[in-house]
Formats: structure tokens, sequence, C-alpha cells
């Protein structure tokens, strides 16, 4: 379990502050694929760094499994790090090295015997599929395979954790899947912790359970993905959404609905169950028509979320009525307004 | 103009204390001139093994001795040359100046060769739990080992040149033979030859820096 409480961070240049992180306090259970999610500058890549320490927070402490990182010296800090595995944007890996000896790096640091370095690493290789490739140097592989290697490398020491610094955002969409299925495997197959920091919404809509939104170096909301995502609170958390959800209709339905009169059009969120019953109700008890103008859903932890407008129509007393109800029993309505 | 005084013994012994001046400078030099340039890394703001003070005084030390022209150098430490070989004339007391020339000037190449290395390579080993000299010897000096090579290569041809003026020391060597004679005694075919040689010698340190760089960086 990673446990932050009350961290803040603060950089000094030239005598002048500038707060990196502020108040962050955060549960990270053991087995979860934790996203933390923020737009460049929300302090991110500071928050992941204070895990493996490579950050020292200025006030605040940050525990793994219960001890506190801050009590170490740099030698049991060290040891630490070789039960955190960490893998990065931009790979870092060894251009003057061949596959074998990049991911055999970790263990020869450890002063590992020859022969259990020889079959730890073939061992690794195997697991990200790319064996054939251990008398290659990086400069001969793709994107996604040296994120492969990066993640062979980082799993050497058989850590707890695994740290990915926007792992994937160096890489193309089919590529980013792939490499998002290896974790997701890495989490399932050996029980590891991964606390991934990106801009992209998709990679935390695809494989994180926990979630942390982060905005001007605070966290703005966090929790079960599917919780924060289906019912965002604040500005940057509904942009995030909307990249992968738009909650706005479409000009061209805009349009039309407005030169719809007499009618009444809604933007509801979906809900798997209730969205079905309110528009049995609305028909029935109000007698009234209801068309469906436009949905816009997506999947999250095999959950259907998303938006979707209604359209009520019929004779003015009971489309009113029925609009009340709506918002009476609906707790986010963005209504459609004609004309 | 095919005429000279000067004799093949002459002109061979002054090849061989070419390269007996510049094979030894480079060697004592690099000794010198690479730990420190390491240090000048390390040491340095925000570097692995931050140290104000050590990075404080190689530095201005450094840049001191590099403001100095060789010839100057030469002259201006012929006391400090006398107490190391206990003498100040000859080819092994050129080595000392060259040496004290030529380190500084390495140590230099070598901080910028290792400050290429890219910083995700710093932090990698640190996320590895490497320790600084793990840091140094396994990320900093392989992923810099091209760039190395074409410093001591760029070090090597500067020596080759600083040679020439050994002679005010009676330091010998191929530039003082095209100076005492070709120059001074007007005898223009050991002129030619020794330019020519000249040429060939550094064509021939840049290529083999060349290909020995672009084996270290796995180029095909």
């Amino acid at each position: 379990m990673i446990v932050f409480e009350d961290i803040s961070k603060i950089y000094t240049r030239k005598g002048i502050q500038s707060k990196a992180l502020e108040n962050i306090n955060l549960h990270v259970n053991t087995g979860d694929i934790f996203g933390v999610i923020g737009f460049s500058g929300a302090g991110k890549s500071t928050l992941i760094r204070l895990i493996n320490y490579l950050e020292q927070p200025t006030s605040g402490k940050v525990y793994i499994e219960g001890t506190d990182l801050g009590t170490y010296g740099k030698k049991e800090l060290r040891s630490v790090r070789k039960q955190i595995g960490m893998i990065f944007q931009h790979f870092n890996l060894l251009e003057s090295k061949t596959i074998f000896q990049n991911v055999a790096i970790p263990l020869i640091l450890e002063k590992k015997g020859k022969d259990e370095i020889k079959q730890r690493v073939a061992e690794l290789l195997k697991f990200v599929g790319l064996s054939e490739k251990a008398e290659s140097y990086p400069k001969e592989l793709s994107g996604g395979q040296k994120q492969r290697i990066g993640i062979a490398r980082a799993l050497a020491t058989n850590p707890s954790i695994l740290l990915c610094d926007e792992a994937t955002s160096a890489l193309d969409p089919k590529t980013t899947d792939s490499i998002l299925e290896l974790l997701k495997r890495i989490n399932r197959e050996y029980n590891i912790t991964i606390l991934m920091v990106t801009h992209e919404m998709s990679i935390i809509q695809k494989v994180c359970n926990r979630v942390a939104v982060m905005e001007n170096g605070r966290i703005i909301e966090q929790g079960d993905v599917l919780e924060v995502f289906g019912n965002p609170q604040h500005d940057s958390t509904k942009s995030f959404v909307r990249m992968i959800l738009s909650d706005q209709l479409p000009e061209g339905v805009r349009q039309q609905t407005e030169a719809d009169l007499g009618s009444y059009a809604c933007v509801i969120p979906f809900d798997q169950q209730k969205t079905n019953v309110l528009i049995n109700e609305l028909i029935k008890k109000f007698n009234i028509s209801v068309n469906l103008l436009f949905a816009s859903m997506n999947e999250i932890q095999g959950q259907t979320i998303g938006y979707v407008t209604l359209k009520l129509s019929g004779d003015q007393e009971s489309v009113d009525q029925a609009a009340v109800y709506v918002k009476n029993h609906i707790g986010d309505v963005q209504e459609v307004h004609a004309g | 103009m095919m005429e000279t005084t000067v004799t093949m013994q002459q002109f061979n012994q002054a090849i061989i204390d070419t390269f007996y001046m510049i094979g030894v400078s480079l060697l004592i030099g690099s000794l010198i001139g690479i730990p420190v340039g390491i240090l000048l890394v390390v040491t340095r703001p925000g570097g692995i093994l931050e140290n104000r003070i050590i990075f404080k005084v190689l530095n201005p030390i450094v840049n001191m001795i590099r403001s100095l022209p060789f010839i100057i150098l030469l002259v201006a430490i012929v006391p400090f040359t006398r107490l190391i070989v206990h003498t100040s004339i000859g080819t092994t007391a050129a080595i000392v100046p060259l040496v004290v020339y030529i380190a500084p000037f390495i140590a230099r190449l070598v901080e910028n060769s290792i400050l290429e290395v890219n910083d995700g390579i710093i932090e990698a080993a640190k996320s590895m739990g490497a320790t600084p000299l793990q840091t140094i010897w396994h990320f900093l000096l392989p992923e810099s080992l091209g760039s190395l090579v074409l410093s001591l290569t760029t070090a090597l041809i500067n020596l080759l040149s600083a040679t020439a003026m050994a002679g005010v020391v009676g330091g010998g060597g191929i530039g003082d033979l095209a100076i005492n004679y070709g120059y001074q005694r007007f005898d223009s075919f050991i002129m030619l030859v020794t330019v020519i040689v000249l040429i060939i010698l550094v064509q021939l340190m840049q290529t083999i820096g060349n290909r020995l760089a672009s084996k270290a960086r796995h180029q095909r």
C-alpha cells in the first residue's frame, strides 16, 4: 500500500518559490492499477517520483507498506527503489548496450551471478515477447518494442510496485493498446501494484480501477474510476470525460431541436437501469412521445456510461409536467433550449 | 630540391620522439583528465554527487590552465618541470608541460561528452537504486563512450600540434625538425616532408578515432 500524507512540494529557484504539489493525500491499495490524470504542469510527474523518492516532499510523508520513506538513509532508499520498477515516456534504454544487457542491468547492479542473470533475462524477454531481440540494440527496435524492453528491465528485480510515467504517450494508439494489455497482465499475473500518470483519458478508461485527477498541484477528485468519471464534479474532470464521452450536442442535432418548438429536449446521464424506467414512465404517466435525439456512450470498468438526449413532445401541458418530473428524478439535467 | 642535411636516422628519431611525447602525454593526461572530467560532471549543482567545494575548486583551475597558450605554459612551468623530472630540457622534459596542457583540455572534453548523456538515463539509474559509482560505470561512461573516443582523438591531434613547440626546450620530434632544419636552415625538402607527415598523421588519427567512435556507438 502506498500512502501520501499531506504532501507539499515547493521548488525554490533564484529565490522564487513555486508550488508543484499542495496538500496531496492519496491511498493506493496493493493490486490497484491507479491512474493519475492531469494536463501538463499539473504536477503528476513530481507526484509519481515521490513514490521512489526521486523527488522528496517539502512537507508531508510518503509511506510504502507502512514505512515513512523520509526515515530511510541513502542506502536503504536504494534497496527500496529496487522493489519499485519504473518505466518512462522516452524509455531511457542504454543505446550503447544490447537488449540483453539493458534488461540485465538491474541484476548486474545487484551483483547477481552470470547464470542467474542469463536465466532471468531470458524469462523476462519471453514474457514481453521479444526473446529474438536479445542481441539487438535499442535503435533497431520500434517504440512499442522499446517500451516492452523498458518493462522487462523494470520487472527484473521482481518489484511489488511499477511506476509508469506517461509510458504510452510516445506510442501510436494500436501500440498503446498492446502495452496496456501487457501492463494488465503484469498486474494480474504478478499482483504488482501499478501507478500510472497520463494526460490521456482513454488509458485510464482502459486499464485503471482507481483514479486521481490533478490540477495545479492539487488532487481535485479521486476514487473508483467509474465513480469519478461517471459523475465528474470539477471542470477539469469533465473535460477529461469529454475526451471519451461527449455531453454536448453536435451542432446539427442542436439546430434541429431548436427549430422544433413546442417540445422539450434535455441531456441526461445514461444509467443502465434507470434510463429505461424513466422513459417508460414518461410515456405512461404523461401520455407523450419520447424520442432519442442523440447518445454518446462508452465503457469504463465493464459498465456503460454516457449521455442521452431526449425529446419530449405532445400537448404543451403534459410536456411541461413531464419536464418537471425529469428534473425531479435526475440530478444532472442539461436543458436544450429552443429558439 | 631533393637535397637535405637531415639523415634518415635523424628523421626516424624525430618520428619516435613525437610518438613518445604524444603517447605518454595522452596516457598520463587521460589518467588525470578523465577522472577530473567525471568529477566536473558529478559534483556540479544538480549532479549525482553534488559537491560545491570540489566543483568550485576544480572548475576554475581547469579554466586557468586552459587559458594559457602552450608556448607560454611550456616556459612558465620550467621550475615545476625540473622538480618532477629533474631536468628542463629534452624529450622527457617536454612531456611535463604537455601533460599539464592536455589534462585540463581532456577534462573539459570528457565533461562535455558525459553531459551529452540524456538526463533520463541518470533518472533510470537512480530508479534502479544504482550507487553513484555504478551510475558512472554502468550508465554514464558506456553511453558517452563514442563521444569520449572522439574527444580523446581531438586531444591527441592537439598534442601533436603542441609537440611542434617542444623544440623550445629541446624536446625533438618532427615539429622541431621542421623549425630547426626546414625553417632555420632553409631546407625546403625536409619542410615539405614534415608537412606531409603531419597531414598524414592527423588524417590517420581522425580516421581511426571516427571508426572506434562508430564502433562504440554500434553504427554500421
